[in-house]
C-alpha cells in the first residue's frame, strides 16, 4: 500500500499528463502482477461493490473524533469528500501508528475490504475503526476512498492505457480491447493483459468510437456525397455481441443490460456468431421513438415484464458493423461496413433495424431537416465520413454530432450546495425555480456552465444572501437569474413541479434580467405540451 | 454597562475610549493589530501600531501619515480607557489589543496563531473577561502540522525540481508568509531565493527589522535559463499572469492553511499544497479561549457561526460580530 500510496501522492501533485504516464509506469513496472492488476482497475474507476455505506461511516466517525453529528456534517460539506473528512478528523493512535506493517495493495482488498462485506455491523465497526486509528493521514484517506468509492486522481482512461501499452509493449487499441467488459483483477488478469489474451474477451465489445461536436458549417466538411448523415437518435448507445453460444448486450458505459432487452436480444439471437453490431437502444412504438423518459423506466428496472414490455418495447437501431464472421471489420471504410450492415439486417426481426441514412443531397437540404429533429424526438445528424475506419475513443476528424439548438428557459436560483471534490468550499450546485403564481417552484438542479471567476463571484454573493440553512443546503434571496439550456422535459409525479428537465445546465448569468420576468411554470408545461405532441 | 467593543459601520469601536480597532473606513483614531490589507486600510488621521510592525506599515501607508508606534505591553491612555498592545505570534509587529475600563478587560485578537514563527514574537495569552477572535480556520478538518516538517516539504520539493533543471514557483502572501518561509529554509540550505516584487519590498522591511532569512534576488530577468533548478518566492495574485511565463517549465507550490483540503488545492490548480498558515487552527482556537479565561468569546471573521454553535454547545457565551476582515490564509 506504501508503493501505491506514493504512486497516488506522484500522480496527485502534478498536472503534466507526461508526468502521470511516467509514475503509472514506473508503479506498474515495479508491483507484482496482481498490485498490478489491482492498481489498473482502481485507475480506471472501478471499485468492487461497497462493504459499508457512507451513513454508518459518518456515524462512526462522529464517535470516532468525538465531534457532534453536525459537526462532522459541518466539516463534510466544506471538504466535498467523505473519505477525506474521515482522514482530517480522526487523529491515528501513535502506538497503532508506529506498529503497523505493510500490507499490499491486494492484501487491502483481498484480505480487508472485500471481506468486510460478509461481517455485521459490529465487526465492521470494530475493523473500519481500528484502520481509522493505526494508519497516517495519506493511507487512512486512500483507504477511505477506496471503501467509499472510486478514487479520482485526475488520471483519465487514456492516460491508464498509454502506461499500460508502454509497459506492456502492446497497441493501445489492444490493451484497451482488454480492459472492456466485467473482469476481475487477479496476477492471472494482469499475465492475459500483458498476453493479449484475457480471453474471457470472448463476450468483449470493442472500445467505443465517439463523435465530436460540429462547431463549424457542415458545408467546410466538403461534397456531401462524401459524408453519411443519420439521426442522432437520443436513447443509450450499445454494442450487441453475438459470439459462439452467446448474445449479450454492452451499454456504452461497459454495463452489460442483457437481462433489461429480451426483445433485442432475441432479435439477435437471429445473426449469425461471430457479429458486433453498434447502436442505439431506444423505446419505440409503429415508426417512431418514443421519449427518453420511457426508456429511463425500461433501464431503471433489473427484470421486466409483460406489463412494461407492452408499454415500452424497445428495438436496436444499429449503425455500424464491427464484426463479422469473427473478422474485426473496424479498419474497413463506413461504406463498406454499412454495406455488409444493410445486407445483413435484411429481413431481422423489428426490434432489429438499421438507421436510415438520411437522402437528402445538399448540406441545405440537410441543415432544413436537421430544423425537424426536435419534433421527432432526435438530438440532431450525425455525420460519419464514408472512407474512414471505426476509431477508438473521440479522436477528432471522421464523426461529427451537428446537434441542434437546446432549448432554455430562464430560472431564479433558490437553493445552493457545496460542491464536491474540486469544488469543495465553494457552493456551485444550484437549484433553480421558476413562477407557479407568486412562488417559485424549483424545476432544476444545475452545476455547471458557470467559469471559475463567476463561480467564485456566486459564492460570495450566497453567503451574503442566505436566508436559511438546511445542513450543507441554502436557501437565497431569489434574485439572480439564470439562462438554462436543456433537452426536453418529460412528467414526473415525483417533483412537486410536476415536470423533469432532461441535462439542465447554465448557459449564461442573467444580470440583467429581475427575477420577476424568469419564466413560468405554465412556460415549461406548455413545452411539455409541444413536445407530446410531436412525439406521440 | 454597554459593551465595551462593538461592531460598527466604520470598524471594531471603543466608545469609552473614542478609538477604532483596524477600521474599514478613515476614522480620526485608528489602533491596528497589524498591516494585513483587510486590517490597516488608508485615510485615517492617526494609527496606534506596535513598534516592530512600524517598517511594514509605512509601506502600506501614505509618506506623512500620522503613526505613533508603542512598544509591546507599554500602557497608552485612551481617555479612561487602558490600552496595551501584545505580541499574536501572526506576522511582525502583530498585536492583541488589551483594553481595560473599571476592571473590566477585552482583548481584540487580531489575527494570531499559536505555532512557533522565527519572524516574530510568539503569542502571548493574556487573561481577559471577553476575547474578541478571528476564526478563519474554525473547523475541526483544520489542524497544522510541525512547522518544520513543512519547511523541509518545501525544501525536498525543490531539489527535485532542481534535479529536473526546472524551477519551483512558491506562491505565499507577500506579507508574512514568504518570510516566515524564507527563515524556515536557513535550517537546510543558504541557497538565494529569487522574489516577485510586491513580496521584496516587504521582505527589505522585515531584514530591516532584523530577521534572518535565505539571501534574495529579484525575479526581474525575463529568461528562464536564469531560473532553473531556483526557488521563486510570488503572491498568489501572481498566479495565472502574463509573469509567469519568463520561468519556462515549472512546478508550482501554495503555502496556506487552505491546502489542507485536497479540493481546494486542485481547484486553484497548484501542484503541490504546503499547509502552512499564520492563523490559529482548530484545537489553538480552543487552548486559547480556554487559556484567556474569559468567559465571552466574540468571533470577527472566518466559520464563526460553526464555532459559535460549538461554544454555545459546550455552554460558553459566544457570539459573532460583523465585521469585514478578509480570508487570506
Amino acid at each position: 500500500m506504501r508503493r501505491f500510496a506514493e504512486l497516488f501522492e506522484a500522480l496527485d501533485t502534478t498536472t503534466s499528463t507526461n508526468a502521470k504516464v511516467a509514475a503509472i509506469v514506473a508503479y506498474l513496472r515495479s508491483a507484482n502482477p496482481d498490485d498490478a492488476a489491482w492498481a489498473v482497475y482502481v485507475l480506471i474507476g472501478r471499485r468492487p461493490k461497497r462493504s459499508v455505506g457512507p451513513a454508518l461511516l459518518r456515524r462512526w466517525l462522529s464517535e470516532e473524533s468525538a465531534l457532534p453529528d453536525w459537526l462532522v456534517e459541518d466539516s463534510y460539506a466544506s471538504v466535498g469528500d467523505l473519505a477525506e473528512t474521515i482522514a482530517l478528523l480522526v487523529q491515528p493512535n501513535a502506538q497503532l501508528l508506529a506498529e503497523k506493517s505493510e500490507v499490499s495493495l491486494t492484501q487491502w482488498f483481498e484480505q480487508r475490504i472485500l471481506p468486510l462485506r460478509a461481517l455485521d455491523e459490529v465487526a465492521q465497526h470494530a475493523q473500519v475503526t481500528h484502520w481509522w486509528r493505526s494508519l497516517c493521514y495519506r493511507e487512512s484517506f486512500l483507504v477511505n476512498k477506496l471503501l467509499t468509492g472510486s478514487l479520482r486522481v485526475g488520471v483519465s482512461r487514456t492516460l491508464v492505457t498509454r502506461a499500460l501499452s508502454e509497459v506492456l509493449e502492446r497497441p493501445r487499441v489492444d490493451v484497451e480491447r482488454g480492459l472492456m467488459g466485467e473482469w476481475q483483477p487477479s496476477g492471472q488478469f494482469w499475465r492475459d493483459l500483458a498476453a493479449g489474451t484475457t480471453a474471457s474477451g470472448l463476450l468483449h465489445p470493442y472500445p467505443f468510437y465517439l463523435a465530436s461536436p460540429l462547431e463549424r458549417p457542415a458545408s467546410e466538411l466538403g461534397p456531401r456525397e462524401r459524408w453519411l448523415a443519420e439521426w442522432k437518435w437520443d436513447g443509450i448507445r450499445g454494442q450487441i455481441v453475438r459470439r459462439e453460444d452467446e448474445c449479450v448486450l454492452w451499454s456504452r458505459g461497459e454495463d452489460l443490460i442483457t437481462e433489461r432487452f429480451p426483445e433485442i436480444i432475441a432479435a439477435a439471437r437471429t445473426l449469425r456468431s461471430g457479429t458486433v453490431l453498434d447502436g442505439e437502444v431506444m423505446c419505440w412504438r409503429g415508426d417512431a421513438p418514443l421519449p427518453f423518459a420511457t426508456l429511463q423506466k425500461r433501464i431503471g428496472r433489473k427484470t421486466v415484464g409483460p406489463a412494461i414490455l407492452a408499454e415500452a418495447p424497445a428495438r436496436f437501431v444499429a449503425y455500424d458493423l464491427l464484426e463479422k464472421d469473427g473478422v474485426d471489420l473496424r479498419p474497413a471504410s463506413l461504406h463498406a461496413r454499412r454495406a455488409a450492415l444493410a445486407e445483413m439486417l435484411r429481413g431481422a426481426p423489428p426490434a432489429l433495424a438499421i438507421s436510415q441514412p438520411l437522402a437528402e443531397a445538399s448540406w441545405e437540404s440537410l441543415a432544413l431537416v436537421r430544423d425537424t429533429s426536435r419534433a421527432l424526438g432526435v438530438e440532431g445528424v450525425m455525420l460519419k465520413d464514408l472512407d474512414s475506419p471505426y476509431g477508438t475513443g473521440r479522436q477528432r476528424g471522421a464523426w461529427w454530432k451537428w446537434k441542434i439548438e437546446p432549448l432554455v428557459f430562464d430560472g431564479v436560483m433558490i437553493y445552493a450546495a457545496a460542491g464536491h471534490g474540486r469544488r469543495s468550499n465553494l457552493y456551485t450546485d444550484y437549484t433553480f425555480g421558476v413562477w407557479d403564481g407568486d412562488a417559485l417552484v424549483p424545476v432544476a438542479k444545475a452545476y455547471s456552465g458557470l467559469n471559475d471567476d463567476e463561480i467564485r463571484t456566486l459564492d460570495r454573493w450566497i453567503r451574503a444572501h442566505t436566508r436559511e440553512r438546511f445542513g450543507p443546503v441554502r436557501s437565497v434571496e431569489p434574485l439572480q437569474v439564470f439562462e438554462l439550456a436543456y433537452e426536453g422535459i418529460a412528467a414526473s409525479p415525483r417533483h412537486k413541479s410536476g415536470i423533469a428537465v432532461r441535462f439542465p445546465r447554465i448557459v449564461r448569468w442573467r444580470h440583467d434580467k429581475p427575477a420577476a420576468e424568469a419564466d413560468s411554470l405554465a412556460d415549461l408545461r406548455q413545452v411539455l405540451a409541444n413536445q407530446s405532441r410531436a412525439v406521440g | 454597562m454597554s459593551d465595551l467593543v462593538v461592531a460598527t459601520a466604520r470598524g471594531l469601536y471603543c466608545a469609552r475610549g473614542d478609538f477604532y480597532i483596524d477600521p474599514w473606513q478613515p476614522v480620526e483614531r485608528a489602533v491596528i493589530t497589524h498591516a494585513h490589507g483587510d486590517h490597516l486600510r488608508g485615510g485615517s488621521e492617526t494609527y496606534f501600531l506596535a513598534a516592530p510592525g512600524e517598517g511594514v506599515a509605512r509601506l502600506r501607508l501614505a509618506a506623512d501619515v500620522s503613526l505613533r508606534t508603542v512598544g509591546y505591553g507599554e500602557p497608552l491612555q485612551f481617555g479612561p480607557v487602558r490600552v496595551s498592545l501584545h505580541p499574536a505570534g501572526h506576522i511582525l509587529g502583530s498585536a492583541q489589543l488589551r483594553i481595560e475600563d473599571e476592571g473590566e478587560v477585552w482583548v481584540v485578537s487580531g489575527d494570531y496563531k499559536r505555532d512557533p514563527d522565527p519572524t516574530c514574537a510568539p503569542f502571548e495569552v493574556v487573561a481577559c473577561d471577553v476575547f474578541i477572535s478571528e476564526a478563519t480556520f474554525a473547523l475541526p478538518v483544520y489542524r497544522w502540522t510541525d512547522t518544520r516538517n513543512v519547511a523541509q516539504e518545501i525544501r525536498l520539493w525543490w531539489q527535485q525540481n532542481s534535479e529536473r533543471g526546472v524551477s519551483s514557483l512558491l506562491f505565499a502572501y507577500a506579507l508574512g508568509k514568504a518570510q516566515r518561509v524564507m527563515a524556515e529554509l536557513t535550517a537546510f540550505t543558504d541557497d538565494p531565493v529569487y522574489l516577485h516584487g510586491a513580496v521584496a519590498s516587504i521582505t527589505d522591511a522585515y531584514r530591516a527589522a532584523g530577521v534572518k532569512m535565505l539571501p534574495t534576488l529579484p525575479a526581474t530577468v525575463a529568461r528562464a535559463r536564469e531560473y532553473a533548478g531556483a526557488l521563486v518566492i510570488a503572491p498568489p495574485s501572481a498566479a495565472g499572469s502574463p509573469w509567469i511565463r519568463r520561468f519556462g517549465e515549472h512546478s508550482s507550490g501554495f503555502c496556506s492553511g487552505w491546502m489542507r483540503v485536497r479540493g481546494d488545492r486542485r481547484r486553484r490548480g497548484y501542484d503541490r499544497g504546503f499547509v502552512l498558515s499564520d492563523h490559529a487552527d482548530w484545537p489553538s482556537l480552543l487552548r486559547t479561549f480556554r487559556e484567556t479565561g474569559a468567559s465571552r468569546i466574540l468571533l470577527t471573521h472566518g466559520h464563526t457561526d460553526t464555532m459559535v454553535r460549538y461554544l454555545r454547545e459546550q455552554n460558553v457565551d459566544a457570539a459573532a460580530l460583523r465585521t469585514e476582515y478578509g480570508a487570506e490564509g
